[in-house]
């Protein structure tokens, strides 16, 4: 067995309840356990680092020490945006002068390292493939799919260090392992504009539209995604593409952790498929799953 | 338009950046995805920052329609951080009280902080609702925030532990006195 702290954020709390529940079915038949840091706050996402640089190191530091406090030295952030908070307030710490004594007067912390890790980076271990690949049940190999991992995941990969920045394949190969055919496309790490969806939505959707349409183009009957804010905008928002560009999409976009849970032979009112906005039982029923 | 000399050494200063690396490849504007919206692209900005534009930059709609989605950041080859340098024109147009050009920008980054503040967590419905009262914007998005809450996406009262709402306050109290 295998455990990590868990930082659930805010999203997995709410918009993204599908992930965090897809992710721990998948994780238990796995043998990886889960343990959610005591009393968390908000990393301060995108909002935060706009308007005070100090603010959002001193949420995202908070969080990291009380990994350190409750004796772990991993810490699983599912949600792209913190995975990125927590990444970058590291990454500053150690290379902007001053920071450091700044910060010293928000708070006491110590210069332990922990790893910020991001579900596809546990479950692309070949440990973990193998494992899956062992206790598999239903075979997806008719399941046509496009990977979208969005734009802070790999970026800037200095920070990150997630796969390459500009054509990631970590989710193709773990999708891969389950046997569906992850299709090329150029919309990988292209954004979505998920910090507008609740202020200047037109972005969302004409920026939602274009990678809706590319992933159409190539062919993909769903788009796998790896992010709750990634998913609100592709799924939440096609009704209003289909009221702005008068083109309907239908596009079922799922967690890469529902894809694989389906292939465990989790059923899919488990993995809360039911909670998209977009139906996904045609897509299921048309490829037998 | 007034000069600013200052300006450039300003926004170096804070934003740890060395904009005068800068020779206007435009390969940030190149694969900006909101560049077709923003009144200055991305290039310009910096171009603007070094000529010492001070106030064309804090007015611009540029400073508040970057998604922060790191793109020109990862893509610069004289590798300047154009999202820090962003991030410095916000709190510095917050800062001297300028009008932003795009509105609902900043009053939604502010209520996130004060929600953040109070609670610790993001409270969603709480957020939708308190953002609506400041914009005016009542009937953006009615239908979807109506299926999520169906949905069971949005909780109808906030997630939040005491021992976090305390911690997150007293960041944001010492923040406010740290420069
Ligand atoms: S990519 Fe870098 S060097 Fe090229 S124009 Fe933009 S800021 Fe200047
Ligand atoms: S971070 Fe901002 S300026 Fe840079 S590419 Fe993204 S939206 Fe454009």
């Amino acid at each position: 067995m295998k455990e990590y702290a868990y930082y659930p954020g805010c999203s997995l709390h709410s918009t993204g309840r599908e992930y965090d529940v897809s992710l721990k079915s998948v994780c238990k038949l796995l043998d990886i356990e889960f343990r959610e840091i005591k009393d968390w706050i908000c990393c301060g996402s995108t909002p935060a680092h706009n308007i005070s640089k100090i603010v959002s190191i001193a949420l995202s530091v908070k969080n990291i020490e009380l990994v350190k406090k409750m004796g772990a030295k991993e810490v699983v952030t599912p949600c792209v945006a913190c995975f990125s908070r927590f990444k970058a307030a590291i990454y500053d710490l150690q290379n902007e002068e001053g920071l450091k004594d700044k910060l010293k007067k928000i708070m006491p912390y110590s210069d332990d390292e922990i790893k910020v890790l991001h579900p596809l980076e546990i479950f692309s271990q070949d440990e973990i493939l193998t494992k899956i690949n062992n206790i598999k049940k239903k075979d997806l190999s008719g399941l046509k799919v496009v990977c979208y991992y969005g734009c802070l995941l790999t970026r800037p990969p200095k920070v990150t260090r997630f796969d390459e920045c500009e054509y990631p394949q970590t989710m193709d190969k773990i999708l891969g392992s389950v046997g569906i055919v992850t299709l090329d496309w150029s919309y990988k790490t292209d954004c979505c504009g998920a910090s507008f969806s609740l202020t200047i939505p037109e972005i969302v959707i004409k920026l939602s539209a274009d990678i809706l349409n590319e992933a159409r183009l190539v062919g993909a009957e769903a788009i796998a995604v790896a992010c709750p804010l990634c998913h609100i905008n592709l799924d939440g928002r096609q009704a209003d593409i289909k009221k702005a560009y008068h083109r309907d999409y239908e596009i079922p976009i799922l967690y890469f952790t529902q894809l694989v849970g389906l292939s465990l032979g989790i059923l899919s009112d488990k993995l809360l498929l039911d909670k998209h906005f977009v139906d996904t039982t045609r897509l299921l029923s048309v490829n037998k799953v | 338009m007034k000069l600013y000399p200052d300006f450039v050494i300003q926004i170096k200063g804070e934003s740890h950046q060395d904009i005068n690396l800068c020779y206007q490849c435009k390969k940030c504007t190149s694969g900006c995805p909101i560049a077709y919206t923003m009144d200055y692209t991305p290039a310009q900005i910096i171009h603007a920052i070094r000529l010492g534009l001070k106030e064309l930059v804090l007015n611009s709609k540029t400073i508040w329609l970057c998604a922060s989605c790191e793109t020109c950041t990862t893509r610069c080859p004289q590798e300047i951080d154009l999202v820090k340098v962003m991030d410095v024109c916000k709190s510095l147009a917050i800062c001297l009280r300028i009008k932003p050009k795009i509105k609902e920008v900043p009053i939604f980054y502010k209520l996130v902080l004060t929600n953040i503040r109070f609670l610790g967590r993001m409270y969603e419905l709480g957020l939708i609702g308190a953002l609506k009262l400041c914009t005016g914007n009542f009937m953006q998005d009615v239908n979807l925030g109506i299926t999520m809450f169906k949905k069971g996406k949005l909780k109808l009262l906030p997630s939040f532990t005491f021992k976090g709402a305390l911690t997150a306050m007293n960041i944001f109290n010492k923040a406010k006195k740290v420069k």
